[in-house]
């Protein structure tokens, strides 16, 4: 059947059996530095010691198997500082287990991953941006997300908000200019792309240096929209405020996807069923949603290889304004759904239902021609082949190390998708298959995008039919949910979705009230956008602008 | 001068003077109402500002400038469907020295705000700012962040601001063409006080903060400067 994922071979890996993790088992494999033992509501959690991460995480990524280190989660308590290494399985992602490292109070340091799993540096960088744990051994440990000469640590306890910051402006500097060249006798210069740039997606600032035309070191510089979403949540309340937020992280329109990562997250500590009509309402919109944010990334990667707003943009602008339609037709807005509530979705689909299920029809039943319109356009075009077959390559393993997910890893070959291999919703009872392609380079991920696209639409196809069909009396859209939700304290969470950039992961712990005392966000562009240099250095300056678009970032989600 | 020019020759004795102008292949399609109020004297009498008023708001390149999540929409406004062409309002430039409108659409953020300064800078006079989304007016749904700037107002000055979040690209056209109404009656919209400067590291005043900093930074690096508590 499609939905099947090929078996790997002969898993000899510590702790697997025939139900599930063997915890006892992970737990002796690294008993000498395991101080103590936590459950969590995805997955049990090692508490070990400060100076034994390397050796832990690489006991558990050699003997065990957790080569997907998805999120590292830093935190403050009253008492100690808290990192939080969240891993998982590429070949099952079911399997899941969290490291927890605690730090002193005072002097929080702790050993960094970034030996083990390289995704850890940016990772970490974070943590000890935003939060103040330091990290030894970590190759370059400064800020991230906030500017250099910022003071404090916002997500920190003791943080006043309203003390006055300095923000430097450095890269005014005219980039031709002589003192950019690196000494006297060498050829190389430096020259800033971004942050604002047409090529870079937003407000991504790429600091390059150049030889020649080459591109002999790169550095991705963030935070340009760092919107503080994290501190947003924290402050909402559970039940209500909290959803408008995740529309405005992947906002290509990744919206409902996003809602959906974090309707799992407190569903799953709170332990809410939600309706099977729900679901299949969910499933809908959510790959409504996925198929305007691959066009859009479509429609901008045409505008990065081709040029200012031309023919590929237009088109792929029409077709997600007849997707935007639908949505708002269905949610009420173009951009900003806020269409999930916990425990299912706001409302049904709008009377009449016949004429709405034939508005989607009729735009499905467009589609393959548009496809194909596209593919004659982009795909088959010499110049785009030219651009972007065997350039950006990013090697399956690299690409794990990095924890990619989504397009961008299944364009390197590797086949995981957490629709399928951690299914939520109503994807396990539908029929549809993951798409990959192992040319590794930016056509791939061009391509893949592409066929998603006809993945999501035979999804949604069979969403209508079931639709359509499904009982008067039986369309439960809600749950009954309480007014206030508040989970009981110390509740730790993590739960991921297939966002439409790859996964997307969220870590909530309650703390009894009835707002989250620590919520993390796992961008999947956050550690996408970190594959950059793998990919583009030693290569041309115009393929490391394909290459940034064709894993098709969206600022507000590696900034949040 | 044209005008005193009878055509001569073949063909023309029963015309009037607007067809004869038209010469061969130019159809109906410019022949325009005003072009026949004209008569056969094609001159019309106004001051000179007036006229360049006119000609900036009807002719206007937008700097192509994404922040947030209103520039989809932004998009969405350039491009088919809503085409903002169709109001003289729909080139978009990549460079700021090209531009002369700048729609900021999205949050501003600590990190963003001197750059964004630099780039209004760098625009040449006469400039207009068109403010996207709630972002710009307060800071939106981010307001009581410790890393977000409220408003866009307090970096640069706004001439028009689109409520919404995001605002449709309808709003934002309507937003375009008060702008353009706004430009052809030559007013200008009042620039105030803003809270926060590019200016050089050593001319702020030397405080604990300042002091904190002055090995980390140059006397003649640009900063910018932000007290919180200030803000509305
Ligand atoms: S106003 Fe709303 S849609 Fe626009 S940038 Fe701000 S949050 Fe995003």
């Amino acid at each position: 059947m499609s939905l099947e994922k090929p078996v790997p071979d002969a898993p000899d890996e510590v702790g697997v059996t025939e139900d599930g993790l063997d915890y006892d088992a992970l737990e002796e494999l690294v008993s000498e530095h395991v101080i103590d033992r936590e459950s969590h509501v995805n997955a049990e959690a090692l508490v070990i010691r400060p100076d034994a991460v390397q050796d832990t995480l690489s006991a558990l990524k050699e003997e065990a198997g957790f080569d997907h280190c998805s999120a590292v989660t830093a935190q403050e308590y009253e008492d100690r500082y808290e990192s939080i290494y969240h891993l998982k399985k590429f070949d099952d992602p079911t399997q899941q287990l969290s490291v927890v490292v605690p730090a002193n109070k005072d002097e929080p340091v702790s050993e960094s991953a970034e030996s083990v799993y390289r995704t850890a540096d940016w990772h970490e960088r974070e943590a000890y941006d935003l939060v103040g744990i330091e990290y030894d051994d970590h190759p370059d440990l400064r800020r991230i997300l906030l500017p250099e000469t910022w003071q404090g640590h916002p997500m920190g306890k003791d943080y006043n908000q309203n003390q006055p910051q300095v923000v430097p402006l450095r890269e005014h500097v005219n980039p031709l200019a002589e003192d950019h060249s690196a000494g006297e006798d060498s050829d190389t210069m430096f020259v800033n792309i971004g942050p604002h740039h047409p090529a870079t997606h937003g407000v991504l600032h790429v600091k390059t240096v150049l030889d020649g035309e080459q591109i002999a070191d790169i550095d991705p510089d963030i935070g340009y929209l760092h919107r503080n979403e994290e501190q947003m949540c924290e402050q909402s309340t559970y039940r209500h405020q909290i959803m408008p937020y995740p529309d405005r992280w992947d906002y290509t329109p990744g919206g409902i996807l996003n809602e959906w990562a974090y309707a799992r997250a407190a569903e799953s500590m709170a332990d809410i069923e939600v309706p099977e009509y729900a679901q299949v309402l969910r499933t809908m919109s959510a790959e409504l949603t996925r198929i305007a944010a691959h066009m859009l990334a479509l429609g901008t990667f045409g505008l990065d290889v081709y040029g200012d707003f031309n023919a590929i943009f237009m088109y792929a602008v029409r077709d997600r304004e007849a997707v935007q339609n639908i949505l708002e037709d269905l949610t009420g807005q173009r951009l900003m759904f806020n269409y999930f509530r916990l425990g299912g979705v706001s409302w049904d689909v709008p009377e009449p239902r016949e004429e709405f299920f034939e508005k989607i029809r009729e735009f499905l039943d467009g589609l393959p021609e548009y496809i194909e319109e596209y593919h004659n356009l982009i795909t088959e075009n010499e110049i785009f082949q030219l651009r972007c077959i065997d350039t950006g390559i990013l090697p399956p393993e690299v690409a794990k190390n990095y924890g990619a997910t989504g397009p961008v890893l299944r364009g390197s070959g590797v086949d995981y998708d957490l629709r399928r291999d951690d299914p939520y919703g109503y994807y396990d009872e539908l029929d549809w298959n993951v798409v990959t392609e192992d040319g590794c380079d930016n056509y791939s991920r061009v391509l893949v995008r592409m066929r998603e696209v006809e993945e999501s639409a035979k999804i949604i196809r069979q969403c209508v039919d079931l639709l359509e069909d499904w009982p008067e009396d039986d369309r439960e859209i809600q749950a009954n949910v309480p007014r206030t939700l508040r989970p009981e304290a110390d509740k730790e969470v993590y739960e991921a979705v297939e966002g439409a950039k790859g996964e997307l992961g969220i870590y909530m712990r309650s703390d009894g009230t009835d707002k989250p005392a620590r919520f993390k966000i796992r961008s999947p562009c956050f550690s996408n956008l970190q594959t950059l240099p793998e990919m583009s250095e030693g290569e041309y300056i115009p393929d490391m602008v394909a290459s940034l678009g064709s894993l098709d970032i969206v600022l507000g989600e590696v900034d949040r | 001068m044209s005008s005193e020019q009878t055509p001569q020759g073949d063909g023309t004795g029963g015309k009037s003077t607007q067809e004869a102008r038209m010469g061969e292949g130019v159809d109906d399609r410019f022949n325009s109402k005003l072009r026949d109020a004209f008569g056969t004297s094609p001159f019309i009498l106004t001051k000179f500002d007036k006229f360049m008023n006119w000609v900036r708001g009807s002719s206007m390149f937008m700097l192509q400038f994404g922040i947030a999540c209103c520039s989809i929409e932004m998009m969405h406004t350039y491009s088919v469907k809503h085409d903002l062409d169709r109001f003289h309002a729909g080139v978009p430039r990549a460079s700021p020295r090209q531009a002369d409108v700048i729609i900021i659409p999205g949050t501003i953020v600590s990190k963003f705000a001197p750059r964004m300064k630099r780039i209004y800078d760098q625009m040449p006079e006469p400039k207009f700012v068109i403010g996207m989304g709630s972002c710009t007016i307060s800071g939106g749904p981010f307001q009581e962040g410790y890393n977000v700037i409220k408003g866009a107002e307090e970096v640069i000055p706004i001439d028009i601001h689109v409520p919404g979040c995001p605002p449709r690209p309808e709003a934002l056209i309507y937003g375009v063409a008060k702008l353009q109404e706004r430009i052809a009656h030559g007013e200008t919209a009042p620039v105030t006080v803003k809270p926060y400067e590019l200016e050089e590291f050593g001319d702020l005043e030397r405080d604990e903060l300042v002091q904190h900093l002055a090995d980390q930074i140059n006397e003649d690096d640009l900063v910018m400067r932000y007290d919180w508590t200030e803000q509305p």
